[in-house]
């Protein structure tokens, strides 16, 4: 049996990824990093579980939303801190 | 081990009070030691606001406050302390709080301060994320914030340049007659000495008229933009005049870092410095009436500190009746910040027999003591 594919976008561009997979696993699989730090560098998941912060992204215009601790809906719109 | 070291000027607390001090008296040329058990810039210091506002409470008030800001605009600090005049909006939720927005500007005028009467349409537009409905604002835009910790160490360090002692991690067991003996058995000896002690004062002055008086502040995770200027509920006034029982108020602070620093609370005889959580739902409750988007913003960081609030709201600046070498610098409630470099002009004025920028009297300990009476025995009486 096939896993639902949703379709997401990240900065702007779609993505498909199978039902289930975290907002964090989708911006890995997009190459894109969660957010940059006040000195400007690139951050992604570092802890997995919702305390590091550093894979905070904003979600359909929500800022610093954890990105590990979130499953992709369709249409769900993903932007780079 | 035991030393006796001779100063000029002693100063026991390096609050931004105490360093704003030991910076106006080492510009005076006087030798001085400044003594902080903790660290520079710690204690109410660190835990309050960092909000530099005019405010207009009393004549007294009014005088010391506008003094000390325009000290600050003068200061020059570096950007660490982010030093922003972001400007005071004084939010009147009804026509009765926007008759008293009125008479606020009228009386600011008279006193050629600058501010000006929002309407509610040019409110909603200079703050976006207030509630719809409120009836309008005066804004203060001279008013300004600072990250308090920074700049009391910025002063500590230009007072160090010109030769001041700093000595941290020791602390003032006994201060009076000219001596000062600290915890490691040490003793400072200096004409003059200054208790800038805080909402600790009674701990080493058992008389004096200071109160701690608890404060609550949440900040959030970074959203610039969400609050443009310090925003604060004219109704805030009454919460923070009662002397007594506990208060909340709207009152939201942005950080240059896109940071919120949300309150505020105030309580009497609440010594735990723990997080009280029904006063904290209550002071987030009031804030989420003015600005409701504010349940939807992550918060990092919640902590209390405590401010020492004197009977009258006017800060303990002078001398000590009953000690010819003690001067007194506490009492500045939730206006230390503000007030701190005042406070040190007015002594450092005392000390070189300067003319003082403002009349001293209103802030003189002597008010609270009769003519020959010691304070602490006056106090003791009350």
């Amino acid at each position: 049996m096939q896993p639902e594919v949703l379709s997401i976008t990240i900065n702007g561009k779609p993505l498909s990824v199978p039902a289930g997979t975290s907002v964090a696993a989708a911006m890995l699989m997009a190459g894109e990093p969660c957010r940059h730090s006040v000195t400007g560098e690139p951050r992604a998941p570092l802890c997995g579980m919702g305390i590091c912060m550093e894979c905070r992204v904003t979600v359909n215009g929500l800022p610093h939303q954890r990105s590990c601790q979130l499953l992709c809906a369709s249409g769900m719109e993903v932007v780079t801190e | 081990m035991s030393a006796v070291a001779r100063f000029d000027v002693a100063i026991a607390g390096g609050g931004i009070v105490g360093c704003a001090c030991a910076l106006a008296c080492a510009k005076q040329g006087f030798r001085v030691v400044l003594v902080e058990r903790d660290a520079l810039g710690s204690g109410a210091t660190a835990a309050g606001m960092g909000h530099v506002v005019v405010m207009d409470d009393s004549e007294a008030q009014f005088a010391l406050t506008r003094y000390s800001r325009q000290l600050w605009r003068e200061l020059k600090l570096p950007a660490a302390a982010e030093y922003v005049e972001a400007g005071t909006l004084w939010i009147a939720a009804d026509g009765e709080e926007m008759d008293g927005a009125e008479r606020k500007q009228a009386w600011y005028a008279e006193r050629g301060v600058p501010s000006r009467l929002l309407t509610a349409s040019e409110l909603a537009e200079a703050e976006p994320n207030l509630v719809a409905g409120l009836a309008g604002a005066l804004l203060v835009a001279e008013d300004g914030v600072v990250y308090p910790p920074v700049a009391a160490l910025e002063m500590a360090r230009r007072a160090e340049q010109l030769g001041a002692q700093l000595i941290v991690g020791r602390a003032v067991r006994a201060i009076g007659d000219g001596r000062m003996a600290l915890d490691d058995g040490m003793e400072l000896r200096a004409e003059r000495l200054i208790h800038a002690l805080g909402a600790n004062a009674t701990a080493l002055s058992p008389g004096l008229p200071v109160r701690r008086r608890k404060g609550h502040l949440v900040i959030t995770d970074r959203y610039p933009g969400f609050v443009r200027h310090q925003l604060v509920e004219l109704g805030y006034l009454k919460s923070a005049h009662s002397s007594s029982g506990d208060s909340v108020a709207f009152n939201v602070q942005p950080r240059p870092t896109g940071q919120l620093l949300i309150g505020s609370s105030r309580q009497y005889g609440a010594e735990d410095a723990g997080v009280d959580r029904e006063i904290l739902r209550a002071m987030l409750e009031r804030a989420e009436i003015y600005m409701p988007g504010l349940s939807g913003l992550h918060a990092i960081r919640v902590w209390t500190g405590f401010r020492a609030a004197t009977p009258d709201k006017l800060p303990l600046i002078g001398p000590m009746p009953g000690d010819e070498t003690l001067w007194l610098a506490t009492g500045h409630e939730g206006l230390g910040i503000t007030t701190a470099l005042g406070t040190a002009e007015l002594i450092a004025s005392d000390f070189t027999g300067k003319k003082p920028a403002i009349a001293p009297e209103p802030y003189l300990p002597a008010r609270f003591a009769p003519a020959a009476t010691s304070l602490s025995a006056t106090l003791e009486e009350l």
